[in-house]
């Protein structure tokens, strides 16, 4: 038995390095005064310092932002709602269909959405002269239809779990439905919501395939920067910017699980 | 809130026959219960569904050099309706040998993953799912962490990870293991690390979430029983984790086959992925009717692994 644990442990011990030596090491060498990215020549801010003076680093990175916020803002209304209507309603027409299409977008891959997205917009464009040029728009679009599907599982785990009762006894006190929803439900789902917002948002900030496909020559989004940098080779300076994407991501992370601690203990 | 309710009250006494449109809506079956159902799934339809009947379609079509690449495959002509299908996209995947070596050689490496994914994530999973309750969220936390951060960056990681003066080289190089460098980038090994690593938190949670639900009691009957920990692991544990393996298994393998990212930065040019190839037929040679064959034909390739999702996925519901 205790042999058992050990291998298990190490094992998990291994499995957590190997998740984790990476991230450290984009962390450690962004650092790194050397051009060459893998050989330590002394400590140094420079490649941050350049990277805040590379336009197109900025300007694609205002892009992305902006696409993640209206995006993920779209994909949490409609995988509410789509939540809902999954969960409260009973049985209509097309419930198995609208089961499906919320589902599947999370195992289909990449680039086949992109594609899909890309060839619809075009015999739109062809049909009623919409949407005009491809770009952010498209882009907010393709991200809020997938990010809806990952919006939804989150939102449809928290209405499983809600406490029906509250829902009924607003009911019985005469609250129409809507008015229920805005009143009762929302208020404590809020939680699922945020987490819901996040995921999203950061979903459409690391896409790379799906808005290549659906962009126009105007709108380049931060990975698409960043993979075609990449592919030409290490850089520093996208070891700095990973750095301040970790950096963010963390400290967003801690907020979140500092807040949701302190609203569980509330309750 | 009650002062939104009065602007809204107002907003609608002011609209003549407001009263009257909702009537006919009713009427129609859009009722306010109608609305809400119509809203994601009229948005889903058109943005999800709708899309691959246009790839389909345009997989029909020929090749063109024009703006859209491709030639209508439905035309008016005095009156006559002109319907040209063109299979020879899908006989072209045939013909060429190297369509079918990308298909297969994307689920051989994306079979491989994902058992090299189940070997390293399911110890971890069990060992998550046995700690103390107060050290399960953060040992999870940990597993999910770096998922959120950019995978474009982390699959970027490993290229200063694997290169021929990258760390593991500089350091088996230091230590006297090796003389000279390992080439380990631009090979089909690199893209196992890749996808392993980019989806193993896939393979770890729901497995986690199958093992932390197994009953503790059947394990130690089968101990008390005589049963050696391997014999119980074997015949009891592995049986009653069976839907959250291939729950996980599944979310590893199907993004897997159309992976483009890992390949394209971590493979090197003969490694052939079909996602990739679909990309190449895409942007380089702007060849949409072939890339629309592709995705179809790829999309008939994971029916059977999204069914057996859907199916372990459905297990694994009713038994919570």
């Amino acid at each position: 038995m205790q042999g058992k644990s050990r291998f298990l442990k190490i094992t998990a011990f291994l499995g957590f390095a190997f998740l984790y030596a990476p991230i450290i090491s984009l962390v450690i060498f962004s650092f790194n005064e050397s051009k060459l990215v893998t050989v330590w020549g002394g400590f140094s801010t420079k490649w941050y310092a350049e990277l805040f003076r590379d336009p197109q680093i900025l300007e694609a990175a205002w892009v992305s932002a902006k696409i993640a916020f209206v995006s993920a803002t779209l994909a949490v209304t409609v995988g509410t709602v789509a939540s809902f209507v999954l969960i409260r309603f009973s049985k209509f027409r097309a419930k198995s269909l609208l089961s499906m299409m919320i589902t599947a977008p999370l195992v289909m891959p990449e680039v086949i959405i992109g594609l899909s997205l890309l060839l619809l917009f075009v015999a739109m464009e062809g049909l009623i002269g919409w949407p005009g040029s491809r770009g952010v728009l498209t882009i907010i679009i393709a991200h809020a239809t997938f990010g809806a599907a990952y919006a939804a599982v989150v939102i449809q785990s928290r209405l499983v779990d809600m406490d029906l009762s509250i829902e009924e006894a607003a009911q019985d006190l005469g609250a129409k439905p809507v008015r229920v929803f805005f009143d009762v439900t929302l208020p404590v789902i809020a939680p699922a919501l945020v987490s819901a917002w996040l995921l999203a948002f950061t979903l459409s900030l690391d896409d790379l395939v799906v808005a290549s496909f659906v962009s126009g020559p105007g709108a380049s989004t931060l990975p698409m920067v960043i993979f075609s940098k990449v592919r030409l080779g290490v850089s520093p300076d996208v070891n700095a910017l990973a750095t301040i994407i970790i950096g963010l991501v963390s400290l967003g992370i801690i907020v979140t699980a500092l807040h949701m601690n302190r609203s569980k203990r509330n309750l | 809130m009650s002062m939104f309710a009065h602007t809204e009250t107002n907003a609608r006494s002011r609209l003549p026959g407001g009263k009257a449109l909702g009537g006919l809506l009713q009427r129609l079956g859009l009722g306010g219960r109608g609305l809400v159902i119509a809203i994601p799934t009229l948005w889903l339809l058109l943005f999800f569904l709708i899309p691959f009947l246009v790839v389909a379609k345009i997989s029909l079509s020929e090749a063109a050099i024009a703006r859209p690449p491709y030639l209508p495959i439905w035309e008016w002509d005095d009156g006559l309706l002109n319907i040209n299908l063109n299979f020879g996209n899908y006989l072209f995947l045939l013909e060429d040998p190297l369509y079918l070596s990308a298909y297969l050689e994307s689920i051989k490496i994306a079979g491989i993953s994902t058992l090299i994914a189940l070997l390293i994530g399911y110890p971890m999973a069990y060992l998550i799912a046995r700690s103390p309750e107060n050290q399960r969220n953060i040992l999870l936390m940990l597993v999910v962490l770096p998922f959120w951060t950019s995978f474009l960056l982390r699959v970027y990681a490993w290229i200063g990870f694997l290169k021929a003066n990258g760390i593991i080289n500089n350091f088996l190089l230091w230590t006297g293991i090796i003389d000279e460098p390992l080439i380990m980038l631009q090979t089909d090994f690199a893209v196992y690390v890749g996808i392993v690593y980019s989806y193993l938190p896939f393979m770890i949670l729901p497995l986690y979430a199958n093992l932390v639900k197994l009953d503790q009691s059947y394990i130690e009957a089968s101990a008390d029983l005589g049963a050696r920990p391997v014999t119980t692991f074997l015949t009891v544990t592995l049986p009653l984790s069976a839907s959250g393996i291939i729950a996980g298994c599944m979310l590893v393998f199907i993004p897997a086959v159309g992976e483009f990212v890992i390949p394209a930065l971590l493979g090197g040019p003969d490694t052939l992925m079909i996602g990739r190839v679909l990309w190449d037929e895409f942007f380089s040679n702007r060849d949409w009717p072939i890339a629309s064959a592709v995705a179809i034909v790829m999309l008939f390739v994971l029916v059977i692994p999204i069914m057996m999702l859907r199916k372990a996925q459905a297990v694994e519901e009713g038994a919570s």
